[in-house]
């Protein structure tokens, strides 16, 4: 008897307007595997994460996450799958009205809430300077705020929120984008720490080639609403198929076709 | 399309996109006031609001009302001692300040201050995605953000009114004691006589309710802003612009209500 897969999702469709983003998605991502989906811009690679999220109601479909149907489940029964959800977005969304440590402890609190086990601000706090430590940061950092902080110290900063609540899924949602090669790598690094110790099915979206095989261990293309190749992530760059192997080294030339050429 | 339907065509498209807007607010302002009931209530977040609504608005709201107070007793001091009714400005100002310069006058300075704040702090929420991080972090965003905003509102307009009736009365008092040759006894003792309870209470049930559509307007135009900060601008003057229009209209309503019968 095969493993079910932590996340299946079916004939994912999304649209906004006349405009399809999602045709049909198909995807299975099995317990304890990074999965990085890589596409062009306006592929739909975010919806397709809020998708999963909830953040987004799709416009048919099924979304599974260990063996539930997340969009037909009882509202309560959502919100209980979704708690162990943790989440890394583009620009990190750190709460700027709160200090790092109080963004940190945010994502500590919510999660003893939700098991009703509510801690005192002196209880958190070392477990959220502990996060910080894990992420690479200084104890001085908690105090500032998320605006003095560069974009690889908020990506960091988010990370620590995110794992906060030890989720058993995260969602990268391009965790590299603005960043320079060295602190990509850094914070790819990180993400590949985090997964391997909290034991989590990941899945990371992203445009960089070499962030995508740092971090994943299955990949998939998504192109025009479909995922259109699925492999292991150390055949990005040379999968055979000629959209991806297009997309993946960077050629003008080849089936993808610019939308707007010079 | 038949060129004489055309303007039907569009006058039922605006009225149904009208009350589909309107349908939305109450609904939305709804869910956020039945968070009162729900929990968790986030207090902390209600005392934040409630200061930065209620004492951070102190100022502008203190000096509207005293200069409203003494315009008024200079305007009706030049009209009325043509007929020798120069004893009828304690009672006009009293009145015209509790009944409706007060709340009105209140309500339009927080609308600017707090509606386009408010409205510009969601709206930026939403726009960096922090809004769909709440919701990551098993946080309700209505809970979290709307319905401590709406409380502190409805509590914070009163408390404002207040004030400002007591300062705009003021004004009136310190121009006709200090301008127009008023004792400051006889002034008080008209004041006093002409004061009714009924008068200050039903300005403090419309600060209640321009308080709420200040902050449901805020809330919801933040909201549902999209589009960067352009969105954020657009949705900070539409909360500014709507609260403004929706509070007069109130205001008159609420008038009709409790002093027509």
């Amino acid at each position: 008897m095969t493993q079910q897969p932590r996340i299946r999702i079916r004939g994912l469709k999304k649209s906004f307007g006349s405009k399809v983003v999602l045709d049909g998605v198909d995807l299975d991502v099995e317990t304890g595997t990074s999965m990085v989906i890589i596409g062009g811009s306006g592929t739909g690679k975010s919806v397709l994460l809020r998708c999963i999220l909830g953040l987004i109601e799709p416009d048919a479909g099924t979304i599974e996450i260990d063996g539930v149907d997340v969009l037909r489940a009882k509202p309560h029964h959502q919100h209980q799958i979704r708690q162990n959800i943790g989440m890394l977005f583009q620009n990190a969304a750190l709460f700027d009205s709160m200090s790092v440590l109080d963004n940190v402890m945010f994502g500590l609190r919510a999660k003893r809430r939700a098991q009703s086990k509510p801690l005192l601000r002196s209880e958190m706090q070392p477990e959220a300077l502990t996060l910080l430590s894990q992420v690479g940061l200084d104890e001085a950092v908690g105090t500032l705020s998320p605006s003095e902080l560069s974009g690889g110290m908020q990506k960091r900063v988010g990370l620590a929120r995110a794992i906060a609540g030890h989720p058993n899924i995260l969602f990268f949602d391009e965790p590299t984008t603005g960043l320079d090669p060295i602190m990509g790598a850094v914070i790819d690094g990180l993400i590949a720490d985090c997964v391997s110790h909290l034991g989590s099915t990941a899945i990371a979206i992203t445009h960089d080639m070499a962030s995508a095989q740092r971090i994943g261990n299955r990949a998939a293309m998504l192109y025009q609403g479909k995922l259109i190749w699925q492999g292991q992530a150390s055949e990005l760059m040379h999968s055979g198929n000629p959209i991806v192997d297009q997309f993946t080294h960077g050629r003008r030339e080849g089936p993808i076709k610019t939308e707007h050429p010079l | 399309m038949n060129i004489f339907l055309s303007p039907f065509v569009h006058l039922g498209r605006s009225t149904l996109s009208i009350l589909q807007r309107v349908g939305s607010i109450a609904l939305f302002g709804l869910k956020g006031l039945s968070g009162i009931v729900r929990p968790p209530f986030y207090a902390a977040i209600f005392g934040r609001t409630l200061v930065e609504i209620g004492f951070l608005s102190l100022p502008v709201v203190a000096l509207t009302a005293i200069f409203s107070g003494g315009v008024i007793a200079l305007q009706s001091y030049s009209g009325f001692r043509h007929y020798h009714a120069e004893n009828a400005i304690a009672n006009i100002v009293v009145l015209s300040i509790t009944r409706e310069l007060g709340p009105v006058l209140a309500g339009l300075m927080v609308a600017g201050r707090v509606g386009a704040a408010l409205s510009a702090q969601i709206g930026t929420m939403r726009v960096t995605d922090q809004i769909d991080a709440l919701r990551t972090l098993s946080t309700d965003p209505m809970k979290y953000l709307v319905t401590p905003r709406l409380l502190a509102a409805i509590v914070a307009l009163p408390f404002l009114v207040l004030i400002a009736d007591i300062l705009g009365v003021f004004g009136g008092f310190t121009v006709a004691v200090g301008k127009l040759g008023f004792t400051p006894e006889s002034y008080m003792n008209s004041t006093l006589a002409s004061l009714n309870a009924m008068d200050v209470s039903v300005g403090l049930i419309k600060a209640a309710v321009f308080g709420f559509l200040i902050a449901l307007l805020g809330c919801y135009h933040g909201y549902h802003s999209k589009g960067g900060a352009e969105g954020v601008g657009a949705a900070a003057t539409a909360t500014v612009v709507t609260a403004s229009i929706l509070l007069l209209t109130f205001d008159y309503l609420l008038t009709d209500l409790f002093f027509t019968s």
